[in-house]
């Protein structure tokens, strides 16, 4: 018998060996593979196991990680969720990561290739490794100022500082609570993310960056900016401003809001067109000017492009100059705001950012700086030039024509008292039958620029179709600016 | 106590003439109680900071384990393979613990494992295990009962189909519940099985081997000689049909064609068992849609329809993901997310330990196994006697296919079915059965390495290795409890005592001729 034994001893040895191979076969080769499997929740598991770095603004933290004695170790707490909520994002079981919490997820977890220090000194001490503080730009106050005053309508505030680009206030509503969402509870978060996915206004998707309406009037600053640089014409340039206007190539005319004249000559400076708004007048002139000068002023401000702020945003839209549908009459649209030209409230509030800042347009941004757990400042944001959108001396007459807008035009409802406020109202059409959005955007002190404003509200907020963007989004921006320059 | 107890001087081999003093052991033990303490002491470290409660109790039981084990083994078995003990503590500490460190996890899914039952089963186990070891002085005594262990190995395995004490847990029928307590009868339905075999095939060898036709150059059985074994087929087919543990029924299926091999040497054993078990199995494969499930998850366990399915690929996908996220190093005792693991303690403690020892610990767990093993197979090897030849083979034959079926199950070589890691899984019976084949193996290894006071074809017979005077006799059991057939031809001659009656012939020493293995 000895020698089937031994036989029977070598079938056993294949066996093991057949176990070590595809042990090793699973644990190393397969094991990448398995790894970022997406219903292996590890991942996860690994990020909720370690002290997230907190999210600050203002010196305070708005998200931060504390330990609670579950299975995953540590909750993630926003402490005004819903107002930051379109800066911060959220961090869920259920729903993943998103905006700053996505964005800025390797240093918030402490995974970032620039803290390998930290991670060695943790390795070699033996301390839980902890993740970085990410600080915002926010002005709290004016973030608090801007969601008080949108009050219960729909819309959105983008405040930003025109020299560098730091996002001062952002806000959106409605709004959600991300706190629901990283609960550990997973069927509630389930549930509410299941809710909040479909519902009617869409909460989670940010107004501010992540929706794009059509600008209306605020884009006349587009079209007056490419006259001025055209050379052919400058803010005291008399223009025509018919009562209404018929775009060669179709027989639809382009009244004014309310039907009313522009001026009782049916021609008017550029300065006064763009004081009372005049539709007739900024169609013709976009007509004069042709598609592809619009186009590439539009692009100077930012148009057609995505920014990351870190998280990236949605790109505002201009059409394509190059497209044969682009005629005439839809250039006339376009060159008021109408048609197919889009835009989110980031991209508003950059174009009156750049008049403000001698025509440079700064990269928005949204974290200052990233601290490690010793304090040390691991990255710091720094302004960065997007582009020269205008010339200086185009940005002065636009500052001059805009100031003149709320000193005595649509926007006078955005007056400070002893402040110089140059702004630029909407009320863009979106669809018939429905109420327009009301726009407003502005800057403050139009000698020294601190914050520019963009103001979005939906249908025209409490005031409906009597809205215009003067009447109900310039008080809003009035309140961002007053907070911002007293804060 | 006589003449031949004198040796004369100037041999070329000196066979062992002390009885040895198990420092090996003693020594493996030490460094395998070090890493079982070792692991509860890093387990309660990673999840409560502290020494879990109940460590020291939980270390002393173990030591308790592995002193009591060694002294018993130097009394009353004292050429007994010296390494065994040792890697079954080992074994069994490193189950404890991580057993412990997924009661610890506090997981919801993790409610059923129990450290502390399973200590406390533990210790029954090698108690038994010694008890076994100490009033048990000739493993050839169980030959007496090869075929009591073949009813009571039937009885076992049918114990779970009884209305009223069956218990139907996972789709597998293979519990019993009695007063409380269940139990798995499949775990030692295995012992008794290897028993009947070894029993049965020691007798019956020859007319197995050489009576029958031969058709197509391999030599086929009489049907009368196939009886019983066909009965053991039906049964186990049985287990694979009435109770859909395909597991179980491999285990004793690989059993049985093991030992036949093993005992006729003929190959056309193997083809014929292998031929009836697919034919089984193909028929189970067809009929039972719950075996066609099985293979559906074992060949697309990613799929997405498999993996949300009931009872579909969930646990063996969160298997693979633990194992993955083990790597080569592991996360360490209480790192990991082993929990996530449905039965992470019990079918699947292989994964537990893969994601927080990595595939460094896995290996060595499984050298560790091939050990016990190969340690089993040189006992039978060894071993003088036919019976004692397939009992130790069988067993440790038993125990390896065992592990296979496990790991093969959770690597996805085969299918995954529902059987116990030896030593290391949480379950009693488990336990208890497996502590009760290192017993069986400890004692066979005993009298495997005990000097042989018979000198054989002109070898020497060593001196004072014997307390009784040589005898060769016809037998090797009791008149009274002669079991029936011969010993297996071969083999050398057993030792036997004079107090049996017979032809007692004293045998004399030859000097000059060296001992050497038998060929």
């Amino acid at each position: 018998m000895n020698t089937t034994l031994r036989r029977l001893a070598s079938v056993v040895m294949v066996m093991f060996v057949a176990l070590m191979v595809s042990t090793t076969w699973i644990q190393f080769f397969q094991a990448d593979e398995l790894n970022n499997d997406n219903r292996n929740v590890r991942k996860i598991y690994a990020e909720y196991g370690t002290a997230r770095g907190p999210i600050v603004v203002g010196g305070e933290a708005v998200a931060s990680s504390t330990p609670v004695d579950d299975e995953f170790g540590y909750q993630r707490q926003y402490a005004d969720g819903p107002l930051y909520a379109p800066l911060t994002g959220y961090f869920s079981l259920v729903s993943g990561t998103s905006r700053v919490e996505d964005a800025e997820n390797d240093y918030l977890n402490g995974q970032a290739d620039a803290l390998w220090v930290d991670r060695l000194q943790n390795l070699l001490t033996g301390v839980d490794p902890q993740g970085s503080s990410v600080e915002l730009t926010i002005d709290p106050a004016a973030q608090q100022a801007a969601w008080d005053a949108l009050g219960d309508q729909r819309g959105a505030v983008v405040a930003l500082e025109p020299s560098t680009g730091r996002i001062l206030a952002m806000v959106s509503k409605p709004s959600f609570d991300p706190n629901e969402l990283a609960t550990h509870d997973t069927q509630a978060a389930n549930d509410r993310y299941e809710e909040l996915l479909n519902a009617e206004d869409d909460p989670l998707l940010s107004r501010a960056t992540h929706w794009t309406y059509p600008p209306g009037s605020t884009f006349k600053l587009v079209t007056a900016a490419a006259a001025l640089e055209s050379g052919r014409y400058d803010s005291g340039t008399v223009v025509d401003a018919p009562e209404t206007y018929t775009p060669p190539g179709t027989d639809r005319s382009i009244p004014n809001y309310g039907g009313t004249p522009c001026s009782p000559t049916d021609e008017q400076t550029l300065a006064d067109a763009l004081r009372i708004s005049c539709n007739t007048a900024f169609a013709r002139l976009g007509v004069d000017l042709g598609t592809e000068a619009l186009a590439e002023q539009a692009q100077d401000f930012g148009f057609n492009q995505r920014f990351d702020v870190p998280f990236s945003t949605y790109a505002s839209s201009f059409p394509n100059p190059q497209d044969p549908g682009f005629a005439d009459a839809f250039v006339a649209l376009s060159a008021i705001g109408q048609w197919e030209v889009t835009a989110t409230p980031l991209q508003v509030a950059m174009i009156a950012s750049a008049i403000a800042n001698d025509g440079e347009l700064m990269a928005p941004y949204s974290v200052d700086r990233i601290r490690d757990p010793e304090l040390e400042v691991v990255r710091e944001g720094s302004p960065r030039r997007l582009s020269e959108a205008v010339s200086p001396s185009t940005a002065d007459q636009l500052t001059q024509m805009m100031v003149g807008v709320v000193e005595d035009g649509s926007g006078t409802a955005a007056q400070i008292p002893g402040l110089t406020v140059a702004g630029k109202t909407g009320t863009a059409q979106w669809q018939d039958g429905r109420d327009p959005h009301a726009w407003f955007t502005a800057f403050a002190p139009a000698e020294d620029p601190q914050v520019a404003v963009a103001v979005v509200i939906e249908e025209g907020g409490d005031a409906g179709s009597e809205a215009t963007g003067g009447r109900v989004a310039a008080p809003v921006a009035k309140a961002v600016i007053e907070a911002v320059l007293n804060g | 106590m006589s003449a031949v107890a004198e040796a004369p001087a100037g041999r070329t081999v000196e066979p062992h003439q002390r009885r040895p003093i198990r420092l090996a052991e003693l020594f493996l033990l030490v460094l395998a109680l070090a890493a079982g303490t070792g692991a509860f002491a890093m387990v309660g470290r990673a999840t409560t900071g502290a020494l879990p409660e109940g460590f020291w109790l939980a270390s002393g039981m173990l030591a308790g384990v592995a002193l009591v084990g060694h002294v018993v083994l130097r009394i009353r078995a004292p050429w007994a393979d010296q390494v065994i003990l040792p890697a079954v503590v080992l074994l069994n500490g490193l189950g404890l613990a991580t057993i412990l460190r997924l009661e610890l996890s506090g997981a919801r899914n993790m409610a059923g494992a129990d450290a502390t039952s399973n200590a406390v089963y533990s210790l029954l186990g090698a108690l038994v295990a010694f008890a076994v070891l100490w009033f048990l002085r000739d493993h050839r005594s169980l030959r007496r009962f090869t075929y009591t262990a073949m009813i009571v190995g039937l009885v076992l395995v049918m114990l779970p189909l009884l209305p009223g004490i069956g218990q139907e847990i996972n789709g597998a029928r293979i519990w019993v519940r009695v007063a409380g307590m269940s139990m798995q009868p499949a775990e030692f339905a295995k012992i008794a099985f290897a028993v009947f075999f070894a029993g049965y095939l020691v007798t019956n060898r020859d007319t197995l081997t050489l009576a029958g036709k031969k058709i197509l150059g391999l030599q086929l059985p009489r049907v009368r000689d196939l009886g019983p074994i066909l009965i053991v087929w039906v049964a186990s087919l049985g287990v694979l049909v009435f109770e859909r543990d395909l597991g179980t029924s491999l285990l004793f299926f690989g059993l049985f064609v093991a030992l036949l091999y093993l005992a006729t040497e003929r190959f056309s054993w193997v083809l014929i068992g292998l031929a009836l078990f697919g034919a089984g199995a193909f028929f189970a494969a067809t009929l039972f849609p719950h075996v066609s499930a099985r293979m559906d998850v074992w060949l697309n366990p990613f799929d997405e329809a498999l993996y949300d399915r009931t009872g579909g690929s969930f646990q063996i996908v969160q298997g693979l993901f633990a194992l993955g996220a083990g790597g080569l190093f592991g996360a360490g005792w209480g790192e990991g997310y082993p929990h996530r693991v449905p039965y992470a303690y019990s079918d699947f403690i292989y994964t537990s330990v893969g994601e927080e020892l990595g595939l460094t610990g896995l290996l060595a767990l499984l050298l560790v196994y091939l050990l016990v093993v190969q340690r089993g197979l040189r006992t039978a090897l060894a071993v003088r006697d036919g019976f004692g030849k397939l009992l130790a083979g069988g067993l440790a034959f038993v125990m390896a296919l065992q592990v296979f079926v496990v790991v093969g199950g959770i690597t996805r070589l085969i299918p995954l079915t529902g059987l116990t890691l030896p030593f290391m899984a949480q379950g009693g019976s488990s336990l208890l059965a497996n502590w009760l084949v290192v017993a069986l193996l400890l004692r066979i290894s005993d009298s495997a390495r005990r000097p042989s006071a018979l000198p054989v074809r002109g070898q020497v017979a060593p001196g004072g290795a014997s307390h009784e005077p040589v005898v060769v006799g016809t037998d090797d059991a009791a008149p009274a409890g002669r079991p029936a057939g011969t010993p297996a031809s071969g083999t050398p001659l057993p030792r036997r005592s004079p107090a049996y009656g017979g032809p007692t012939e004293v045998i004399e020493p030859q000097p000059g001729t060296p001992r050497g293995e038998r060929p």
